[in-house]
């Protein structure tokens, strides 16, 4: 029993609120500017020793000029106070420095309530498994913690057991709001500009250098899954954006396709068909990355007038989207004059060789100009080299008469730049080629490192043919992928080069262990959820019904939960269970044996108050009292359990 | 409007409680959220915002995390309360401006244990006390006691915060407790004694001069000590009582209404008294007690103090004092 003020802090819960600020707030130093980390630490450790000394916390004052202090530091670091970085920084602050004014309890429950609100904020940066665990195990602490602070001094195992079954008992109310939750895709408001930082993927440019170092990252663009076969390696081309428009330098998305009316390309297949559905991580862009050339879209995609598959809005998320596509195939028999003409275009006056080139093939027919470009670069000395030499303003010249070294882009460049100047029409297709069949899960894996530009040719009566320059050089980056393409001794992109085999089945299972997460976790988005729900027999899910399940649901589940935490029944011993009964038995005939009152003493009052029940009574308590304080036997046991049934019937207890 | 002191009197009752022990049942036990849970809601909705605009999947999780172990906090402070039995005590008698304390047995039929239980009386200091599996602890409620005579506590509020602190579950529970509460003793020199005149009593005598209790009689006790009054109350025994006598000679002391200042009030002139039985026990002086309307035979011993002090506490209260 004690007797204290209820809202002054426990002294001995205050490390469990610092464990709480460091498990939220640790994880951050990865992205806080480095002063911050240490001004968080130096708190931790300044509260610490203060609590192990025994002194007075800080007066406000002096913490009011940290925090302005910080805070003007922070607005300095971010140039502004509104965006994700600097809201997470000013979080990480404030948890920071909380603990330093930390003297009531209510002081203490705003620490948890930032320890939440800071788990959060690590989503933002990552949603991988381990985060995912480690953010599991800070809400146990944080739990613990509240426990702690409510429950009063128990031993360390007990409250991280008690909290653990706190949160086991809460996951059923999370399954079923995951699932239910009727979705809403956001964001609900314009994001902060540096919402989407640091996601990577093509640009709608092809500058010189801007594949390569998307080829150096390891990084998963894409997975697909084809329902029947999976196509040759070779005709694994993953079409990202159409570059049209060359300046010299860059090849760019031109402004055209969009000017265009809204008229879907002409496609047909010639061959199979392949079905697949692709989970494509986010990349800030519209393009949605299918097979070349698509056939048959996902709900919500158009295909643009230059056959690349387009997205309403840029993919902010990691999402699921199915597709078929023909590998084989006439797109565009008939082309606009528009796109023609844009195919043709080209910056007066630079490369002059390339042109004088250009203009002794005129006369071929177009095909056979295509083909001589790739003999050029078949039977001449070019070399596949992810560390080309440097090009001046005559690129394409540089290239093709001086340097010779490059990779997709230089030979996709010089390719359409010839094409063009012999009066081909022809453009630069950006995406993917080629991929990784995971055996674990079957998924095809397409990494940034398969980045990979080409070239299209639009010839009458064929429609656009793809033609890959690249493949002439090295006709290995296409059949093996770039590891194989790339010469000796030259430096291997990202995860791609790890070669040991138990190295390669490890990354396996942790890929299809990811693959499995995003998409039942992180994927789980209203698309989802209607899918995964008509599966369930919920055919056309609207946020009624949704509604209704949950809430009938989550009744169930609490149900359950206070079933299962309800008071066992202490195991009453027999004897005592007949002796109750026969005593609520004589209540109802009139006589009610008091709490204090002995077997014995009862019997005794029994046979003042109701003669004609004192034999039966007697014998009852004797066996009773035999049973509970002396040497009873089950006999005797027997005959107590009988004596209820002996008692005369109720309608006779005034006779 | 109106109609709320009926609903008020629906949910939290009125009456007192009669049958002990009694166990607390999902009738008595009130729960709502605490400014805590509130804020706790809150920053569920904020963050649900959050991870809805910025398409965080495992946001969601999180958050939904939490909303179920809000939920389940919710019927674990419930548990924390249903089932418990209780048992209240006698309170013993205190001195106005003392804190009185009222003993309630908790006991706790579960296998797991209890925390935390807050219980009071309104406006009273506050006793926090943990109950282990299958235990049982007695609590000394304390209420503060501010005016003389019969002291009615008013209802106990039993209440939990426990396990997380977002939901406050509580009952009430309201025994018919009272305390005899004495007036303060105000320390004054003692009025002169005056010689004993009864027929009894002969100085010198050792034995005979300070009643000191009773006893069951021996045949070679003298007839006239003999407790007659008690013999009567207690018909049930066989065995007649005699009055035992203790200590040397001294005189009868008188502690007399009328011997206390008349200009003070009456309320003074009892604490003066009070102070006068205090003194009188201390010295183990055998010492009677008047008052206007009634008076106390003189003895000694903590039966006569509190008889005494009894009297007068409930001095013109409407109350007669207890026959004990």
């Amino acid at each position: 029993m004690r007797l204290r003020p209820p809202q002054t802090i426990d002294q001995a819960a205050v490390p469990w609120l610092l464990a709480v600020a460091l498990a939220t707030a640790s994880p951050h130093a990865e992205h806080l500017p480095p002063w911050l980390s240490l001004l968080f630490g130096a708190a931790v450790l300044w509260r610490l020793w203060l609590w192990w000394q025994r002194r007075p916390l800080p007066p406000r004052w002096c913490l009011a000029l940290l925090v302005l202090g910080a805070l003007a530091a922070i607005a300095w670091q971010y140039r502004s106070l509104l965006g994700r970085d600097s809201g997470v920084a000013m979080l990480a602050l404030f948890m920071a420095l909380k603990p330093l004014e930390m003297k009531t309890r209510r002081d203490a429950l705003v620490v948890v309530m930032l320890g939440f609100f800071l788990l959060l904020t690590h989503y933002f940066y990552s949603q991988s498994i381990p985060t995912g665990l480690w953010l599991l195990a800070s809400c146990t602490l944080l739990t613990a913690a509240l426990i702690r602070l409510h429950g009063g001094a128990q031993p360390l195992a007990a409250i991280v057991r008690q909290a653990g079954l706190l949160l086991l008992q809460a996951t059923p109310f999370m399954l079923i709001l995951y699932l239910l939750f009727p979705r809403v895709s956001g964001p609900l408001w314009g994001l902060p500009q540096d919402a989407h930082a640091g996601r990577s993927g093509l640009s709608s440019e092809m500058a010189p250098g801007s594949i390569s170092s998307l080829i150096l990252s390891g990084a998963i663009a894409f997975r697909s899954h084809f329902a029947g076969e999976t196509p040759e390696k070779a005709d694994l081309y993953w079409r990202g954006p159409v570059l049209d428009a060359y300046d010299g330098l860059t090849w760019r998305v031109s402004a055209l396709a969009a000017a265009l009316p809204r008229k879907a390309p002409v496609v047909e297949s010639r061959g199979a068909q392949y079905s697949y559905t692709s989970i494509i991580e986010a990349h800030n862009q519209r393009w949605l990355l299918a097979l070349d050339v698509a056939t048959s879209l996902p709900a919500g995609a158009m295909q643009a007038p230059t056959l690349e598959v387009l997205a309403r809005e840029p993919l902010r998320a990691r999402s699921r989207f199915s597709f078929a596509s023909s590998v084989d195939y006439h797109a565009n028999r008939a082309e606009s004059a528009a796109i023609l003409q844009q195919s043709l275009s080209l910056p007066a006056a630079i490369n002059p060789r390339a042109r004088a080139l250009a203009d002794r093939w005129k006369s071929r027919p177009p095909a056979r100009i295509a083909d001589a470009v790739l003999s050029m670069f078949r039977n001449e000395d070019f070399h596949y080299t992810l560390r080309p030499p440097l090009l001046g303003a005559d690129a394409v010249d540089e290239f093709l008469f001086g340097t010779r070294r490059g990779f997709c882009e230089h030979y996709a460049s010089a390719f359409v730049f010839l094409l063009r100047a012999a009066g081909v029409p022809a453009r630069v297709v950006a995406g993917y080629q080629g991929g990784e069949v995971n055996p674990v899960d079957g998924y095809l894996i397409v990494r940034q490192s398969d980045a990979h530009a080409w070239a299209e040719v639009w010839l009458a009566g064929e429609g656009w043919v793809r033609y890959d320059p690249t493949a002439a050089v090295a006709p290995s980056r296409i059949e093996q992928g770039i590891v194989a393409a790339l010469p000796e001794g030259e430096p291997l992109p990202g995860i791609v080069g790890l070669d040991a085999d138990w190295l390669r089945q490890l990354r396996y299972r942790w890929e299809a262990a990811n693959n499995t997460w995003n998409q039942w976790v992180l994927g789980y988005n209203p698309q989802r959820q209607r899918e995964i729900l008509s599966r369930f027999g919920m055919p056309n899910p609207d946020w009624q019904s949704m509604s209704t399940a949950l809430a009938a649901l989550c009744g169930v589940a609490l149900l359950l939960v206070t079933v299962w935490t309800l008071p066992r029944r202490r195991r009453v011993d027999p004897a005592q269970r007949a002796w109750q009964r026969y005593c609520v038995a004589l209540a109802r005939r009139g006589v009610t044996r008091a709490a204090w009152e002995g077997p014995l003493a009862f019997a005794n009052r029994v046979a003042v108050e109701r003669p004609q029940l004192a034999a039966l009574t007697s014998e009852a308590a004797r066996c009773y009292a035999a049973l509970r304080y002396g040497r009873g036997d089950s006999e005797q046991l027997l005959v107590l359990q009988e004596c209820v049934h002996r008692l005369p019937a109720r309608w006779r207890k005034s006779a | 409007m109106r109609r709320l002191p009926s609903l008020h009197q629906w949910l939290f009752g009125r009456q007192r409680d009669e049958q002990w022990p009694l166990v607390l049942g999902q009738r008595r036990i009130f729960i709502v959220p605490t400014a805590a849970g509130m804020l706790f809601a809150l920053v569920l909705l904020v963050m649900l915002i959050g991870a809805i605009n910025y398409d965080l999947s495992l946001g969601h999780a999180l958050i939904f995390l939490l909303a179920g172990l809000g939920l389940v906090a919710m019927v674990h402070s419930f548990h924390n309360l249903f089932g418990l039995r209780l048992t209240p005590g006698r309170a013993d008698a205190t001195f106005v401006g003392d804190l009185a304390r009222f003993p309630l047995l908790l006991e706790n039929p579960r296998r797991q244990q209890r925390r935390a239980l807050e219980l009071s009386f309104s406006a009273q200091p506050m006793v926090a006390v943990d109950l282990p599996a299958e235990g049982s602890v007695t609590v000394a409620l304390p209420c503060l006691a501010q005016r003389r005579g019969r002291l009615d506590p008013g209802r106990v509020t039993l209440a939990t915060r426990y396990p997380l602190g977002l939901f406050r579950a509580w009952s009430y529970i309201h025994p018919s407790w009272s305390c005899i509460v004495y007036p303060k003793p105000l320390q004054t020199p003692l009025p002169p004694a005056s010689p004993a005149n009864t027929a009894d009593h002969r100085q010198g005598d050792s034995g005979q001069e300070d009643f000191a209790g009773l006893r069951p009689r021996q045949l070679s006790d003298p007839t006239r000590h003999i407790a007659w009054k008690a013999v009567a109350r207690r018909s049930d025994e066989q065995a007649l009582l005699v009055k035992q006598f203790a200590g040397g000679a001294s005189d009868e002391l008188w502690l007399d209404w009328s011997l206390t200042p008349p200009d003070r009030g009456s309320e003074d002139r009892l604490s003066i008294l009070a102070g006068w039985i205090m003194l009188a026990d201390e010295g183990q002086a055998c010492y009677g007690l008047r008052l206007p309307g009634q008076q106390i035979a003189p003895a000694t011993g903590s039966a006569q103090r509190a008889s005494c002090l009894q009297a007068l506490a409930l001095y013109e209260t409407g109350e007669t004092r207890d026959a004990a």
